[in-house]
């Protein structure tokens, strides 16, 4: 099996994340790594710093991850997760500027033909917003 | 208890104190502006805080500043969490005792500044809490003669000048134009943390 870039999906709402990785197992399949995260650490609407980095280390590869995300918050949480992970992997986590519904199925599209981490990123920002 | 230690209690009392009683008010702001978290969300950022502070004030300074930062980033579930818990790890960064004058004070809340706008990728007139926290700042750095009833003064006007601004950051950038006329939620939560603190560092005097 070829190695494919990882997709993490994080989203202020649980639904939505799980939604959303739904979505992209029921196109594009199964080959692509997809951890969906959601909701702030009180179990409400938001993001969580801590949960975005599990799912980071959960779906990490050295070819990369992919990051999709809603709103600012997810944006800004998920920039702080990055950094708070070692320094090795921060170069192969990358956040895609796109819708993320969108975003996270042309990644994950993208990502099952084995291409790179930029072009990966790349996709999502073309097509996906 | 060592001076450090004594004024890290204090500073976690009247921040907690601030944001608690206030918490509503800040929601509210937040649901005419925002996605109405703000108040709930720094409300558990705090008393994450609260519950270590036996912990954090036998730290030194900069070990403090760092593990609030985190408990910040840790808990509070919004941007601001980042953006506070950023600030607070660039306050501590190099600084193993507290300030003890004017020009350390400002050189503090600059790193401060500095770290808020580079992980908010903003600067000041976007509406947000830089259009306190920098003229506080600048206040800190240049007012003569300095006096805490002219900073909390400073913080005020600053604090209402964010008003007539159209947001071009966070959620209230989506309102544009329907922003102006509403406080900057963040904002407020700095005025507050300035009022609170510095009544508490006048009253110790």
């Amino acid at each position: 099996m070829t190695e494919t870039v990882s997709i993490v999906i994080v989203s202020h709402s649980r639904s939505v994340a799980e939604g959303t990785r739904e979505m992209v197992r029921q196109m594009v399949g199964d080959e692509v790594k997809v951890i969906a995260c959601g909701g702030n650490p009180a179990g409400g609407l938001g993001t969580d710093v801590g949960q975005i980095m599990q799912a980071l280390k959960d779906a990490y590869t050295p070819k990369g991850v992919v990051v999709c995300v809603d709103l600012g918050g997810a944006e800004t949480n998920s920039e702080m997760a990055i950094e708070m992970m070692d320094e090795h992997m921060q170069k192969n986590i990358l956040i895609c500027d796109a819708a993320i519904v969108e975003g996270a199925i042309m990644a994950a599209t993208e990502a099952s033909s084995g291409s790179s981490l930029e072009s990966v990123k790349q996709a999502a920002e073309d097509y996906g917003s | 208890m060592s001076h450090d230690a004594d004024m890290i209690a204090m500073i976690i009392d009247s921040a907690a104190a601030a944001i608690e009683s206030n918490k509503d008010h800040l929601t509210k702001l937040d649901q005419l502006i925002g996605d109405g978290d703000h108040g709930i969300n720094m409300s558990r950022g705090i008393s994450a805080i609260v519950q270590k502070k036996d912990e954090l004030s036998s730290l030194p300074f900069d070990e403090a500043c760092k593990m609030a930062g985190m408990l910040i980033v840790m808990t509070v579930g919004g941007a601001s969490g980042p953006l506070f818990g950023s600030c607070l790890m660039a306050i501590g960064k190099g600084r193993a005792r507290m300030p003890t004058n004017r020009p350390e004070l400002a050189a503090m809340l600059c790193d401060g500044l500095d770290a808020i706008k580079s992980r908010g990728k903003s600067d000041i007139g976007a509406k947000t809490m830089i259009d306190v926290l920098a003229p506080v700042t600048a206040y800190i750095a240049t007012a003569d003669p300095f006096s805490f009833e002219g900073l909390r003064q400073a913080s005020a006007d600053a604090l209402e000048a964010t008003k007539p601004i159209e947001a071009r950051k966070g959620r209230a950038a989506f309102l544009g134009a329907r922003s102006i006329g509403h406080l900057d939620p963040g904002a407020q939560t700095v005025t507050l943390l300035v009022n609170s603190i510095s009544e508490a560092l006048e009253n110790r005097q």
